[in-house]
């Protein structure tokens, strides 16, 4: 549904997006992931016609019809639907007023536009302040009237650049339901968060970016399968713990030490679990608790950059 | 082209500014209030209105016959508010600014006076004490009083036998309006300046209103719509243009209701003015959001840039009474051109042919301004 091949983009001599591919089906979602700096807003600019690529190209729409999008590429544009980072609403129009102008800027008119603005609204949870200006709108309220208003021309593709920053989790949970039903109804979507756990709960498939790359693209299983321990040791210990010594045990990974909790990672829980507490005891060290997980992506965001995801 | 979009666009840009009161209220309550005041302390618009009279002291130290026939000519002239006093307070008047002059006819100078005329001894010295901040009326007050003295010493040599002899010439002051019989409305020209002035500030909030568009993600979102660059910039141009011909038009309604202003000229010249105005006004306001960053700064400076325009335009004060090297610099301002227009159009009373000057200028600009906002555009997002 969404394709993009080698764009490149830089900004005078800085490279900010080199060689990146990816491909949205429909019915998907793609979390888009990266620390700050990324090249994550720019990839977007690049995927909705906002900038234009240096190198590389963008499809959108299926092998049947797809379409080059260029920077005057009206048709392809029109299969597109952007949610900005930014509330890009107008506060002083109504909710309804805002999602007909979005509708009409799109081609729009008429009855279809009044059922469009009706089906959006209603899909957001918002039909019943159509004609209430968003400034009279909870933050929650305004997220969700701004996702509404990519969707009002019905778009098989939706870019959504962080649209839950500042939300609260109850309008979090509503604008995940309004996403998973778009997913359902077939839309391709692309998805960038800092949010580890929003993309652990929505996507499909995850692209790692980083210095403007992508360093992974995967299925979240597929990438917990890259980690070398995947698991993790959670243990309380009556005491300082030599770490170093620790890290260098077979099978043992990043041990990590906060008051009496103890973590390690760990690639296979049957081996490591039981060696780590004969380490232990023959250290002197008592054991009080033990628990296990396995890692998030966080961690693998970790592992494969280096850097947390909000770096 | 989607017309439909190029609506919406408009639509919403005039919903939000005319819903927007309290910018609604500064574009039109503001002009006619300062055009008002303006109107009324250049002659307002009263046909029966007389011209402002200078008040003057006059001392007579003199007190002959002479001396007094000039204090009853002076005070008899309607050009002069006239206060006889002694000499200290007639100065004292004068220091103080209360009078433009005092005017000391010394003590023999009714002997000395035609003695002096005739030839025969030294000239006696009338003192005028004059207020230097309004020395532009000290011309008026020389000519009038040599008037009165010559008048009542002919009078006196009449009297005595001698051939009377009186000015050669009389003076009739006629008003050069738009008809003989249409008295000139100084709110007019104060209309057009405050008019041009608000709606140029109208023109700002064009450019800054992109600018805050920009900034709130509004018009990444409108980027991103299948919507050419030309309906994008356009859009905001007719919504602007549109914009200013309503404020004209409610800023000229209130100065023809309440103020008796007249479009006395080519009423089709009028509204061409206004038009290319009105376009120039939103062309001006998109070239302040092309070189514009932020809506603050922008802001600050396009205010100071429309004040200077408007100031060497003959907004505030007629450009005629600029000097000739500012008359002549101020032809490659345009705001000059849309107050003369408006000027010719309303009280001068002149035709069409009138404004075609105006209108191809104020066009020209218009054009300019467009061709540079579209050059200097950033359209894509800046990114790091």
């Amino acid at each position: 549904m969404l394709e993009a091949r080698g764009l490149c983009k830089s900004y005078g001599d800085r490279p900010v997006v080199t060689d990146l591919s990816l491909a949205v089906g429909a019915g998907e979602i793609v979390g888009l992931l990266g620390p700050n700096g990324a090249g994550k807003s720019t990839t977007v600019a690049m995927l909705c016609g906002l900038v234009g690529a240096d190198r590389g190209q963008v499809f959108v729409g299926d092998a049947s019809d797809r379409v080059e999008l260029r920077d005057d590429s009206l048709d392809a544009k029109q299969r597109i639907g952007v949610v900005p980072q930014e509330l890009s609403i107008y506060e002083n129009l109504g909710a309804a007023a805002n999602l007909k102008l979005f509708g009409a800027v799109y081609g729009l008119s008429g009855a279809l536009l009044a059922e469009r603005v009706d089906a959006a609204l209603t899909l957001v949870g918002l039909a019943d302040r159509a004609k209430d200006k968003p400034n009279t709108f909870s933050g929650g309220m305004k997220r969700r009237l701004n996702i509404a208003a990519a969707l009002v021309h019905d778009p098989d593709v939706l870019l959504l650049d962080e649209p839950t920053v500042g939300v609260d989790p109850q309008s979090r949970n509503a604008i995940f339901d309004n996403l998973e039903e778009l997913r359902r109804r077939g839309k391709a979507l692309l998805y960038t968060t800092h949010y580890m756990e929003e993309a652990e709960r929505l996507c499909d498939r995850v692209v790692i970016m980083d210095h403007g790359q992508v360093v992974a693209s995967d299925t979240l299983a597929g990438l917990y399968r890259r980690l070398p321990a995947a698991e993790t040791l959670e243990l309380e210990v009556d005491g300082p713990v030599d770490l170093v010594a620790l890290a260098r045990e077979p099978g043992i990974e990043r041990p990590a030490q906060d008051g009496t909790r103890l973590i390690v990672h760990v690639a296979d829980l049957g081996t490591a679990a039981p060696a780590l507490l004969i380490w232990l005891s023959a250290r002197g060290h008592k054991v009080q608790r033990i628990s296990s997980g396995r890692a998030d992506l966080e961690d693998v965001f970790l592992s494969l950059t280096g850097r947390q995801p909000r770096d | 082209m989607n017309l439909s979009a190029f609506r919406a666009l408009v639509r919403k840009d005039l919903v939000l500014y005319f819903s927007n009161r309290r910018a609604l209220i500064m574009s039109i309550a503001a002009p006619i209030v300062i055009a008002a005041f303006f109107g009324s302390i250049f002659g307002g618009g009263d046909d029966d209105a007389k011209p402002s009279r200078i008040p003057i002291a006059f001392v007579d130290r003199d007190a002959s016959t002479l001396s007094q026939a000039i204090a009853a000519s002076v005070k008899a002239d309607p050009a002069f508010d006239v206060k006889v006093l002694d000499e200290p307070a007639a100065i004292a008047l004068a220091r103080e600014g209360k009078v433009r002059a005092a005017v000391v006819l010394p003590a023999g100078f009714g002997e000395a006076a035609p003695r002096a005329l005739l030839g025969g001894s030294a000239k006696p010295t009338i003192a005028v004490h004059f207020d230097p901040s309004q020395a532009t009326a000290m011309p008026l007050v020389r000519g009038l009083l040599t008037q009165h003295v010559m008048q009542a010493i002919g009078d006196g040599l009449g009297t005595g036998g001698a051939a009377a002899f009186s000015l050669p010439f009389t003076l009739q002051a006629q008003e050069s309006t738009a008809a003989p019989r249409v008295p000139y409305n100084s709110y007019a020209h104060s209309f057009a300046g405050m008019g041009v002035q608000f709606i140029l500030f109208m023109g700002i909030e064009v450019g800054v209103g992109v600018l805050l568009a920009r900034r709130l993600g509004l018009w990444k979102r409108l980027r991103a719509a299948p919507l050419s660059r030309t309906m994008l910039l356009g859009s905001h141009i007719a919504s602007g243009a549109i914009t200013a011909l309503v404020l004209l038009a409610i800023i000229y309604a209130a100065a023809i209701l309440i103020f008796g202003v007249r479009i006395a000229g080519s009423v089709a010249g009028f509204v061409g003015v206004a038009i290319a105005f009105a376009l120039l006004t939103s062309s001006f306001g998109l070239l302040i959001a092309a070189i514009g960053k932020t809506p603050e700064a922008t802001r600050g400076l396009a205010i100071f840039a429309t004040l200077v325009m408007v100031m060497l335009g003959g907004a505030w004060v007629p450009s005629f009474i600029f000097p000739p090297w500012l008359q002549t610099a101020s032809l490659v301002v345009p705001t000059r051109w849309a107050v003369d227009g408006l000027d010719a159009m309303t009280w001068r009373g002149l035709g069409f042919s009138a404004a075609i000057a105006p209108i191809v200028v104020l066009l020209a600009f218009s054009v300019l301004f467009a061709a540079l906002a579209v050059w200097r555009f950033d359209w894509e997002e800046p990114r790091g």
